[in-house]
């Protein structure tokens, strides 16, 4: 997410592929280190729908479609 | 006498030239700074209506069709609450169900269920530091997504890290609970639309 732009695809591959692996590793890393936070929308069998905040990539689960870039929260006015 | 004079002219020159030359320095630096030409993103209209129609499609593409439709015909969501004491603790609910609603760019406001009473307004911003098109601020629907992932993915270091305030400082109380009675309304109508769809109709029963 990005303001003045709404949605941009950062990176896209298949994780089964060693390279691809290692690369959307690399942004995940970087998105992260640059301050941003990570969430994976989930979907149940019921249809409810929800997100998962992720703190390493070994927490997305491995059939996850994408995963959400946002700027870390504070406390507004 | 005038020899005496430049002298005297030239020692002073050279004894206030340590307060003299820094000051001219400063000056001519912010005289080409302020002419230095600097870029500057203006707003732009259909730039911002372009983010903030693929960030709806984001937002669509990760909640469910009540909360979209929620969304699109009335402006909010509503986000189930799920700590057991509720967000301030049993003290302020009673253990009650809650619910938080979640604007854009306004604080995000919880309330029981049942009584819809409100607990409090949880001011919270997701500011992009890098301003990439002028602005820290991300589209409406973006925002909304934010705080709705934030809710759904861990509620209570959202609310931990939000400014609570009590409801009225930002929100108007009655304009909230106006809202409420409109989600009320449109879930009522929303279920006898429904079962509607899913009976037959007369015609289709008699034939």
């Amino acid at each position: 997410m990005k303001p003045g732009y709404g949605e941009v695809l950062i990176a896209e591959g298949d994780i089964e592929l060693s390279e691809d692996e290692e690369r959307l590793i690399r942004e995940f890393r970087r998105q992260l280190d640059s301050g941003l936070w990570a969430a994976v929308p989930l979907a149940d069998a019921q249809g409810r729908r929800e997100s998962r905040m992720v703190r390493s990539f070994e927490d997305i689960p491995r059939d996850a479609e994408r995963v959400i870039f946002f700027p870390r929260a504070a406390g507004g006015r | 006498m005038l020899l005496a004079l430049a002298a005297t002219a030239i020692v002073a020159i050279a004894l206030l030239s340590d307060l003299i030359v820094p000051r001219l320095d400063e000056g001519w630096r912010r005289l080409r700074a302020r002419r230095r030409r600097v870029p500057q993103l203006e707003y732009d209209p259909g730039r911002e209506l372009r983010a903030e129609q693929r960030a709806r499609e984001l937002l669509r593409s990760c909640v469910n069709d009540k909360e979209w439709e929620m969304y699109r015909d009335l402006g909010f969501i509503r986000v189930w609450g799920k700590q057991a004491d509720g967000p301030e603790g049993p003290r302020v609910s009673g253990g009650a169900p809650y619910a938080y609603v979640i604007y854009p760019h306004r604080p995000i406001v919880a309330y029981l269920a049942q009584t819809h009473r409100l607990l409090g307004e949880y001011c919270i911003e997701f500011p992009d530091e890098t301003r990439p098109y002028g602005s820290g601020r991300l589209p409406d629907s973006d925002d909304v997504l934010a705080k709705w992932m934030a809710l759904t993915g861990d509620e209570r270091r959202l609310i931990a890290m939000a400014n609570m305030h009590l409801p009225g400082r930002q929100l108007d109380p009655d304009q909230v609970r106006r809202d409420l009675w409109r989600l009320a309304q449109w879930e009522r109508r929303r279920m006898r639309d429904a079962a509607q769809r899913s009976t037959p109709s007369s015609a289709d029963a008699s034939a």
